[in-house]
């Protein structure tokens, strides 16, 4: 391989969910790790299961199998805990996947505008084609307007 | 040459909290929020059923000298399982009495984390945010967030007498 197409790669995390693999660029990972308790708690957010406690940090868990596979996940093997865009601000949001994840480098296929929102581009793998998620657009979340009056992440608590 | 001035370190700021259950479902509310907390018996007295009630979980006020304060069933608010309240809070500086179901514990916390963002329906208006306790996360109640001005339009016309409920109506109406 010669060094200008090594300058073309981009690395990416391969996620399973079912029998179907999808990609997320290795950028957008915060880590990865075993499921642990979900606390769950009354709301009207579709895909939203609840939250974990991960290193202090409040994390929402987003079921998006039903988005993506058509079916909700009976069962789970890891967190993958990506960074999700809103507006200026990042937030961490945990998406439950059900098979090993992999580091690959591989050239990416912009989307067209025919793909689903969720869908950045496009990568090839081992023959396999796969989609490549925008977080952004997967994942719920309140509209660019409503942003611009929301509080700090983290408040003190007043006395 | 002026120094620096030293650093003093900055004890953290707590809020107490109290600790209640609705529908076995745990949530916590600042104690000053809470201007009284009743027996669902002791207030029996004083509570008068809504005759036509606007909304599910509104069904009874709470005349308090000339303030009329609406009993929200928490259940009902947050769509959880219907149990029996046996407690009403007075919520301070608000129009609403919650009936839930008990009080857990008094707590304090010194952190509360807004909402993230990924939650953005009703519930941003339900949570002043979520707190981590003894290694679980509780959401912390947002006192105003049980009616919305609209509710409270909405119940206070149904409370009006037929005549004035009317006439208050044609004041409202547009013109053709």
């Amino acid at each position: 391989m010669t060094r200008a197409n090594e300058l073309d790669l981009q690395s990416f995390v391969l996620l399973r969910l079912g029998e179907r693999r999808f990609a997320l660029s290795a950028g957008q990972i915060a880590e990865l790790v075993a499921p642990s308790r979900i606390f769950r708690f009354p709301h009207r957010t579709p895909k939203i299961e609840g939250v974990i406690l991960r290193r202090g940090r409040i994390v929402p868990v987003c079921d998006v199998a039903e988005q993506l596979i058509g079916k909700s996940l009976t069962s789970r093997r890891f967190y993958l805990i990506a960074v999700r865009h809103y507006a200026q601000q990042t937030e961490w949001v945990a998406l439950p996947v059900t098979g090993e994840c992999e580091l690959i480098h591989s050239e990416m296929t912009d989307a067209s505008t025919s793909d689903a929102p969720y869908v950045a581009g496009w990568i090839s793998h081992n023959g396999e084609v796969i989609e490549v998620l925008n977080t952004d657009a997967l994942t719920p979340g309140p509209s660019g307007e409503s942003l611009l009056g929301s509080h700090r992440a983290t408040l003190e608590a007043r006395p | 040459m002026r120094l620096a001035a030293p650093l003093k370190s900055r004890a953290l700021r707590s809020e107490q909290i109290i600790l209640f259950r609705v529908s076995g479902q745990l949530f916590a509310i600042s104690s000053a929020s809470v201007q009284e907390v009743r027996s669902v018996d002791s207030l029996a007295g004083a509570a008068a059923e809504i005759p036509s009630p606007v909304m599910k979980k509104v069904k009874h006020i709470v005349r308090r000298g000339d303030k009329s304060l609406f009993v929200v069933n928490a259940a009902m608010h947050f769509g959880l399982p219907l149990s029996p309240g046996a407690l009403v809070f007075v919520l301070r500086r608000t129009r609403t009495a919650l009936l839930i179901d008990g009080i857990d514990k008094m707590s304090a916390m010194t952190m509360l984390q807004a909402l993230p963002h990924a939650f953005c329906h009703e519930e941003r208006q339900w949570y002043r945010g979520l707190t981590a306790l003894d290694q679980s996360v509780v959401p912390v109640v947002n006192p105003e967030g049980f009616l919305t001005a609209e509710e409270l339009a909405l119940l206070d016309a149904s409370m009006l007498p037929p005549a004035s409920a009317s006439a208050a109506a044609a004041e409202t109406e547009l013109p053709q």
